[in-house]
């Protein structure tokens, strides 16, 4: 079940590709129509989900694959893998509906993020490291051609500095992965027996490089301060469902690494280092809405608030490895907050890139200051933004909320210098605010003079994501009680 | 979760609706939009109203609910004794400000009436919130309502920018609330209110800054008073609601109820009773100097919230509340006369608005009503109820007494200036004034009445809540048995001090210093310390972003190019030769052998020579100069390099 989950949509793209004839319109009504299958696959297979026992998965599959490096294709699925299977699907759908206006080569288009997302789905599914860092890879291979081959403005250069740079941090995680494996005892790649038996606990030197070499792989990716000057041209220069993937989903590949393999698999190495992933993640925090303040680029903008927001985790991350006697509670809030954040940035982010698409595609600019007064022409456009602004600075009633404040709660609970990032929800505020008064307030100005509204494709996948996080805002429960008890399990796995 | 609440089925219903109700009508017409413009009014009156009835309920039934929301954390809610008295005020006056605004009409009704609707759930959710999470929830949507609400009318930008100054003011308090959530789970204590005061001292003396901080924020105190007058921008039912009886209120109304854990610290319930009898102090004389009629109003609201908050620093809850409520019923009265006028006159200047009362005498009797209760002359509410802070204050200490006392006496400056005003015959220069900010209507409708008269009729009465015998009532409810009550001398003292400066402001103009008509200059003092600063280092991290970071990340791609390029360099005149050379030697090798030995040794040779000299020209191939295909050879190699520690280990 699971394996046809991940590969589906892969399959799928491959029909695409051998059946050339086949015409734009129903290239895009299928892609929608298998984003859609697969989406429901997993609400499936979430109904029937049944919380595994701690250490245990669920819809676990595994092949023979190559046995003498102790590697198999191995698949499996428990609190934290399946928020972000779901997210992913949802992502995904969204950017289908929101392409059924795509002019350009569709077809190829739905092709790619067809095998994107499998490719996705396959990282967050992976229970060996081998197959992680393998889809991980592909991830990479399938954004650089969509931005490459759907961007504009310098999508090549971008295209290029995306796939070097992130590259260069897969590349750093293989080194890792590379160095759990010749640490364990029996060797293998096998991600659960990694976790319940951890390599390199008696030589903390040699734990403390390969941690240096997942941490500084998976900052490059989530992208973390100062590895993030990829995001930013990439974003701007990728096409809007391009961007919508790229910081809803690909950039949860570095995060969930952090909670997924380097702290069950890394305990000791993890909480000698804490404080570090601690600084990093404050840093990260105010210099990611310190830089998205001074943007004028609406696309940019909402790429260095994705540093911000990705800080946030990291912060989490780190302190949750500050163990103490009393910390337990505090602990588990941390790491539920920063799956919830995982899952609500890909949301919320996901809306705000598809509406600064909606810009770009009626009036091919991202500056902020070209526009002013869109809230007269284009009401529903003025009020969605509005909404993802709200969402996004964190306000209660939307995910974001759920998300950030068990992560500031948890944080301090445990690092109460965690205090020194609360300024960034200030910042982040006064920053969304500024930009939609910029843009949705005073008289129509500029390129804003007969902009044209929202189109109902747009709606639909805009709304769905703002719905989703608003539910997720309110009812939390249904989440949470996924991601508890795993969230749980970690903070066991890392107090050992 | 205090004792005195009910936890049955059907309280829990009634509070459910006390929220649900205004929740659910005002997201449905801001989500039907235009379509809902017709029905708004009426949807929001009949919502109102039903909450208004619901909250009363609630109020003699005191239900509790407490659901699962966080990672360990409840979403509770109670009406207890202190919010009993707060719900059914705060809705009432939900009511009449909705029915005020249908009567005057308003651009966008459903979008206005949606939001104003969402906004009285959040307060009620406020009001009655028994943990941390759940009171930071609506806290946080109040500002964000708050920031809509004042830049309602968003094609003038001015207005945006003075709801988005609000709600990032306010929220510099919000982030009290979350610092003192992680300092309860530091301090291993539970998010309920009731577990709070458990947490071991350090950590609860961060808790308690939290809370104050919060407090402070939201209720308007120094040094965050500037919001509340860019507030003003905001329509005039918006600052009749959340300027007097809400949002502003729900500040003084935290650390009523966090009184008891105030006390508990020590230096919080100073710092309460000094900041509160500050701002009353000093923004009373904002007030005097104030010429226009809405921003006196705010800089009162600032400073009468001040007592509130002196009030519980100096554990005078059951003053303090009182005070509260009847604040609330005086200042949206003088809020909504003030905008019946704006809308009549198209000014809420003083010097436009001499004479108004004649005008329109029925609203004139009512800002009357109002403006006497806030002057404090007997027996009008504001009179009792703020003696019996002043009683505490002076119980806790003199000094607290004389600059509460000295607030009281701005009270009446202002208050009478204002009455003073609408009152005084009109001047041949008043016309000028007219119809300076909107076009004027010459007209107050009777719909518009009523609701002023309700909340006159409050602005009256309401003294009761601190006078015997309902005030031993309210007292005995809050627990407040033995709190310091006011002498008849204090009482008498403080009505004859009220008459004597209405006199003398009648008598002789009031001084309007300049440094108080800006507002103590806090906004620009604010700006050029916090704002400018923040600005300038973003700005500069952008730049160090670009030109520093992602720079300084070419660099080191361009060296690596370089580096390739001398490898490949190396590559060609070294690796390339010895490879071509030991082909070369390996075919030499091959040809002796197969003289020597078989045909198959040979053929073996042969394929090796071959294969490498292929290998040879191969490797000349990627010396392209191209990083990614350098990148591409470092990838195959560390594959390789996998692959070889895989077979050996």
């Amino acid at each position: 079940m699971l394996s046809l989950v991940i590969f589906l949509p892969v399959v799928a793209a491959l029909v695409l590709i051998v059946l050339p004839g086949l015409s734009d319109r129903l290239s895009r009504w299928a892609w929608v129509l298998v984003t859609l299958v697969d989406f429901a696959l997993l609400i499936g297979m979430w109904a029937a989900y049944d919380v595994p026992a701690a250490g245990f998965l669920a819809y676990e599959e595994r092949l023979e694959w190559m046995p003498s490096v102790g590697s198999s294709y191995h698949v499996g699925v428990d609190g934290l893998s399946l928020p972000l299977l779901l997210l992913t699907a949802v992502i995904f759908l969204a950017c289908a509906v929101y392409a059924l206006k795509e002019r350009e080569r569709p077809r190829q288009q739905a092709a790619l993020f067809l095998f994107l997302q499998s490719a996705s789905l396959g990282v967050f599914a992976a229970q060996d490291l081998i197959v992680f860092f393998v889809f991980f890879d592909l991830s990479i291979v399938g954004m650089y051609f969509i931005i490459a081959g759907w961007g504009h403005g310098n999508p090549a250069r971008s295209a290029l500095k995306f796939f070097l740079y992130t590259f260069l941090g897969s590349l750093s995680l293989l080194l890792g992965f590379i160095g759990l494996y010749v640490g364990a005892v029996p060797h293998t790649f096998d991600m659960v027996e990694l976790a319940r038996h951890p390599a390199l606990q008696n030589a903390p030197v040699a734990a403390g490089f390969v941690l240096a070499a997942i941490v500084i792989g998976l900052a490059i990716k989530t992208p973390t301060f100062p590895f993030h000057t990829w995001l930013p041209p990439a974003h701007t220069d990728a096409p809007a469902i391009g961007s919508v993937v790229l910081a809803g989903v690909l950039l949860k590949m570095g995060t969930y690494g952090f909670v997924r393999i380097a702290m069950p698999m890394l305990p000791d190495a993890w909480r000698s280092w804490a404080w570090l992933i601690v600084i990093v993640g404050i840093v990260s925090v105010l210099y990611g809405a310190l830089v998205a303040l001074a943007q004028t680029n609406v696309k940019r903008m909402i790429a260095y608030t994705s540093v911000n927001h990705m800080g946030y985790i990291v912060l989490a991350v780190g302190a949750a490895g500050v163990v103490s006697d009393s910390s337990e509670q505090a602990q588990q809030v941390a790491i539920t907050g920063a799956v919830v954040q995982m899952v609500s940035h890909g949301l919320v982010t996901g809306a705000l890139f598809l509406l600064a698409g909606v810009l770009y595609d009626r009036r091919e600019s991202y500056d902020l200051s070209a526009f002013g007064g869109l809230a007269a022409p284009a009401p529903r456009y003025a009020a969605f933004f509005a909404v993802a602004a709200f969402a996004s600075l964190g306000l209660p009633g939307f995910s974001g909320f759920i998300a950030e404040f068990q992560i500031f709660a948890g944080s301090i609970g445990t690092v109460p210098w965690s205090l020194l990032a609360l300024p960034g929800i200030l910042i982040t505020a006064a920053l969304f605010l500024r930009a939609s008064q910029r843009l949705l307030t005073g008289k129509p100005r500029g390129l804003s003079v007969g902009f044209s509204d929202l189109k109902l494709n747009e709606v639909l996948s805009i709304g769905a994501l703002l719905v989703m996080s608003v539910i997720i805002g309110l009812f939390p429960r249904f989440l949470l009680d996924l991601i508890e008890p795993a969230a749980s399990v970690v903070v066991n796995l890392v107090g050992r | 979760m205090s004792p005195d609440v009910n936890p049955s089925g059907w309280g829990q219903l009634l509070l459910w609706l006390l929220i649900g109700l205004p929740a659910i009508s005002g997201v449905a017409l801001c989500v039907l939009g235009r379509a809902a413009n017709r029905s708004a009014a009426a949807v929001s009156l009949v919502t109102a109203g039903l909450t208004a009835l619901t909250a009363v309920a609630a109020s003699i039934a005191r239900p509790a609910v407490d659901v699962p929301f966080l990672t360990g954390f409840t979403f509770g809610l109670a009406v207890d004794a202190l919010s009993a008295l707060i719900v059914p005020t705060v809705a009432v006056v939900t009511l009449a400000v909705l029915a005020f605004a249908a009567a005057e009409g308003t651009q966008a009704p459903a979008r206005f009436h949606g939001l104003m609707l969402i906004f009285a759930a959040s307060v009620a959710v406020t009001a009655t919130a028994t943990t941390l999470p759940t009171l930071l929830f609506a806290w946080e949507i109040m500002g964000a309502l708050s920031y809509a609400l004042i830049g309602f009318q968003w094609r003038d930008e001015f207005r945006v920018s003075a709801g988005l100054t609000a709600f990032i003011t306010t929220r510099v308090g919000d982030l009290g609330l979350y610092a003192a959530a992680g300092a309860a789970l530091a301090g291993g204590t539970g998010l309920t209110f009731a577990d709070l005061a458990d947490a071991p001292p350090g950590w609860r003396d961060v808790v308690a800054a939290g809370i104050l901080l919060a407090a402070f924020g939201k209720a308007a105190q120094l040094p965050f008073s500037f919001w509340l007058s860019r507030a003003m921008e905001g329509p005039s039912p918006v600052s009749a609601l959340l300027h007097s009886a809400a949002m502003v209120a729900m500040g003084g109304y935290l650390l009523l109820r966090f009184a008891p854990f105030l006390q508990a610290t020590g230096w919080a319930a100073t710092t309460a009773a000094w900041v509160g009898a500050l701002t009353a102090l000093l923004l009373g004389i904002v007030a005097v100097a104030q010429r226009d009629l809405k921003q006196l109003l705010a800089a009162s609201t600032a400073a009468q919230l001040g007592f509130i908050v002196l009030a519980a620093g100096v554990g005078a809850v059951a003053g303090g509340t009182a005070h509260l409520v009847a604040h609330a019923a005086t200042k949206s009265l003088l809020f909504l006369a003030a905008g019946a006028w704006l809308t009549a006159l198209g000014t809420k200047q003083l010097h436009g608005l001499r004479g108004v009362a004649r005008r329109w005498p029925v609203v004139g009797v009512a800002f009357s009503a109002g403006a006497l209760s806030l002057t404090g002359v007997a027996p009008l509410s504001l009179w009792a109820t703020k003696d019996e802070v002043l009683a505490g204050a002076l119980a806790a200490s003199p000094a607290l007494y004389v600059v509460g006392l000295a607030a009281t006496a701005l009270s009446a400056a202002y208050a009478g200036k204002a009455l003073v005003i609408v009152w005084s015959r009109p001047l041949p220069t008043t016309r000028d004034a007219y119809d300076t900010e909107q076009q004027g209507t010459q007209h107050v409708g009777l719909w518009e009445r009523i609701p002023l008269l309700v909340l006159a009729t409050g602005a009256v009465l309401l003294g009761v809540l601190a006078l015997p015998p309902l005030g031993d009532q309210v007292r005995l409810a809050l627990g407040a048995v033995g709190e310091p009550r006011p002498t008849a001398l204090e009482l008498v003292g403080s009505a004859v001090l009220a008459v004597v400066v209405v006199g003398l402001v009648a008598w002789k103009r009031v001084p309007e210093p300049s440094w108080a008509a800006n507002w103590l200059g806090l906004e620009r003092a604010v700006y050029a310390s916090i704002v400018a600063p923040v600005l300038w280092l973003s700005e500069h991290l952008a730049r160090f972003d670009d030109a520093i970071l992602d720079r300084g990340i070419h660099s080191v791609a361009r060296r690596a190019v370089r580096g390739a390029r001398r490898l490949a360099h190396f590559d060609d005149a070294g690796l390339d030769a010895a490879v071509t050379a030991s082909a070369r030697g390996g075919v030499r090798a091959g040809s002796t052998a197969a003289e020597v030995d078989t045909y198959g040794v040979d053929v073996l040779v042969e394929a090796v020579g071959r294969t490498a000299r292929q290998l040879g020209r191969a490797a000349r191939h990627p010396q392209s100069g191209q990083l990614h295909q350098y990148y591409a050879q470092i990838t195959v190699l560390l594959t390789v390099a996998l692959v070889l520690l895989l077979v050996v280990r």
